[in-house]
């Protein structure tokens, strides 16, 4: 066997195996989607696609599907996942547009601002905090932010005011969206450094030449120039946002609920859960098939969204590559 | 206006001051907040991610002993009984040593193919897109998917049949599996990049020589590339590290490192464990452990790995830029 490896290959045997084996790539994606749809058919054929809505109680349904187990009987395959899906929107949407603003204005930081000692130091240290594992922010998360919010943030007249209906510790949409911004703002900085980086020196100086002064230049020439790359960065981003599984289900306080904006100042403490985070909360459970076939659904949701998202990242990207800049 | 304009002289800026760039005393106010936005944004990420390391390093130094580290976990009751992390820093090399080893050769060829050969196009196009879409994956899906693929009679060899006949589906085999799509995207980049810097006239010097494209391969692209892949290898395995999701899921978190079965590698491989990360996530308040000093001190080793990976990748680009004579874009991730 060895010794057949060793030997010279013919060409054609050559460009066979490796394509066979690149091939493997795209039928594990196929696979990924059949397998996950399969496990979540019993679900979707239960419900149709009013899985998808709003209407029962979410909370009540997950622990009948628990409780039911192995034989369990059709009622329990009733799912109203909104709270989920909405949990996944709010905390993905806040922190996109959190990070979308940080990371232009660090990344203008880094380009055109920074001394050149300073930017030799930023750019290793913002990539440190990419590389932090998310259990870690989660641990950072659940140790130190969320009994500082729960302790000095939120009164106790607040607390007291919501008592019966939930439960405020600090653990909510508060410190996932901080923490998630964190998380992806190193993502969109390095993209969108690089695309900074590519555009043309002399279109800058052009419209500093023109009496412009170098932010305003940098703003209305470099960032409009890279536009592309920030779309890009933010589709990027937002994949990573909504499958964000573990830090999530660490620090939003794990309970099924939906925050609403109109209790005000105390929305933004409240506790919920993700599509990701409830696969990550509910796994335990996965023996009963009614909740497998749930938390199956809910990783659909999520692998079209991510599939989705990958399609127009690459479209975007395309017109990228003529100017060179890889993403 | 146009009476002020003949004023200004030529040759002498017509803002305030004296130097080469305009001073930002006389910008417009929206300028100048976001002038300081920018500062602000830029020095608070550096202060953020400085921060981190330096709470959990004072955190690790606070609670990390060599006992933990050398001694195996132990069901306990109280904080001194339970034992320290050695199974979880040996379950983290094995799943990285896994998964590396699956995702090497399935990247490298993927790129091999797709920069080399790439006939029919558009059977390219759907490959890159592919991994494209792996990479958006989210590692969740992966190990869900990873669960109802192992849990299939065809792959019951690898992990363990309970008495019922159900199959187990979580082992080292399949958690390595699934980390093994974690580390594909990053390889396969740096190596398709490495691959496309190699100039054409290399290959078509081998081509000249009567080489084929297969010895051209071998011979001439990958050596030039090796340290590409040491680049994507070395991304691959912090992500690896890293991930905490997989290992929840589908390496059936028993505290020690669980043989199935008396053959004994093969056993281990078909076994259970933990990692460092499933080992912080379940002594975090989050999971049923809440041992935070356990947590902080394994995170402490879980981020220096983390860090130290950081600075290897950082090596790597340097050599590779200083041996090439090319400097690498500004590339940060």
């Amino acid at each position: 066997m060895l010794r057949r490896l060793r030997s010279p290959w013919s060409e054609r045997r050559a460009e066979l195996t490796l394509g066979a084996v690149a091939l493997s790539v795209g039928a594990v994606v196929v696979a990924m989607l059949v397998f996950v749809a399969v496990h979540a058919w019993p679900i979707l054929e239960h419900n149709g696609i009013s899985w998808l809505g709003g209407a029962g109680n979410l909370e009540a349904q997950i622990a009948t599907m628990q409780a039911t187990g192995r034989g369990a009987p059709a009622s329990a395959y009733k799912l109203d996942a909104w709270p989920f899906i909405y949990g996944t929107l709010l905390t993905a949407a806040a922190a996109v547009v959190l990070a979308l603003f940080v990371s232009v204005l660090s990344s203008i930081f880094i380009v055109e601002l920074a001394p050149s000692r300073v930017r030799r130091i930023a750019i290793p240290v913002i990539r440190v905090l990419a590389s932090v594992p998310s259990v870690i922010y989660g641990l950072i998360g659940v140790l130190v932010l969320v009994p500082f919010v729960g302790n000095h943030l939120i009164t106790g007249a607040q607390k007291a005011s919501v008592q019966n209906v939930v439960e405020l510790t600090g653990a909510g949409l508060l410190v996932a969206v901080v923490i998630l911004t964190v998380m992806i703002t190193p993502i969109m900085v390095a993209l969108i450094c690089e695309a900074f980086v590519s555009v043309p020196n002399s279109w800058r100086e052009g419209a500093i030449a023109l009496g412009l002064n170098p932010l305003r230049a940098m703003l209305s020439v470099t960032v409009r120039a890279a536009r592309p790359a920030i779309v890009a960065a933010v589709v990027l981003a937002t994949a990573r946002a909504l499958g964000e599984a573990v830090m999530i289900s660490m620090v939003s306080g794990s309970r099924t609920f939906v925050p609403k904006p109109i209790d005000g100042a105390i929305f933004v403490f409240e506790p919920l859960r993700t599509l990701a985070s409830a696969i990550i909360d509910f796994h335990e459970g996965i023996g009963a098939p009614a909740l497998s076939s749930t938390l199956y659904a809910l990783a659909l949701v999520l692998l079209f969204s991510a599939a989705v998202l990958s399609v127009a990242g690459y479209l975007i990207k395309l017109p990228l590559r003529r100017y060179q800049v890889r993403g | 206006m146009s009476a002020l304009a003949p004023e200004r002289t030529l040759g002498q800026p017509w803002q305030t001051g004296p130097g080469r760039r305009s001073s930002p005393i006389g910008w417009r106010w929206g300028d100048r907040l976001a002038l300081a936005g920018a500062w602000v944004a830029g020095i608070g990420l550096c202060v953020i991610a400085a921060a981190i390391v330096l709470y959990m390093g004072y955190r690790g130094i606070e609670y990390l002993r060599p006992q933990l580290i050398f001694s195996r976990p132990a069901v306990g009751t109280s904080q001194s009984e339970t034992g320290g992390f050695l199974d979880p820093i040996l379950g983290t090399a094995l799943l990285t040593l896994i998964g590396i080893v699956l995702a090497v050769p399935l990247a490298v060829s993927s790129a091999l193919w797709i920069c080399e050969y790439g006939r029919p196009s558009w059977l390219a196009r759907i490959v890159e897109s592919s991994i494209e879409i792996v990479a958006g994956t989210p590692d969740i899906v992966i190990a869900l998917f990873g669960l109802a693929i192992f849990q299939l009679r065809l792959f019951a060899p690898f992990s363990f049949t309970a008495s019922g006949g159900g199959v187990f589906g979580r082992s080292f085999i399949a958690a390595g599996a699934m980390m093994s799509l974690i580390a594909l995207p990053p390889l396969f980049a740096t190596t398709r990049d490495g691959l496309q810097a190699v100039p054409t006239h290399m290959r078509e010097a081998a081509f000249a020589l009567g080489k084929t494209r297969i010895a051209t391969i071998r011979r001439v692209l990958l050596p030039s590339v090796r340290s590409n892949i040491a680049t994507g290898v070395t991304l691959g395995v912090s992500r690896i590290i890293g991930d905490t999701a997989i290992v929840v899921l589908l390496l059936g978190e028993s505290l020690r490192l669980e043989s199935q079965g008396s053959a004994p590698v093969a056993g281990l491989l078909r076994g259970t464990g933990s990692t460092l990360t499933s080992y912080v996530y379940d002594n975090s308040p989050a999971g049923e452990g809440a041992a935070p000093q356990k947590a902080y001190a394994a995170a402490f080793v879980l981020l220096a790995l983390v860090l130290c990976l950081n600075l290897l990748v950082d090596r790597i680009g340097r050599s590779q830029a200083h041996a090439t004579g090319l400097r690498t874009p500004a590339a940060i991730l």
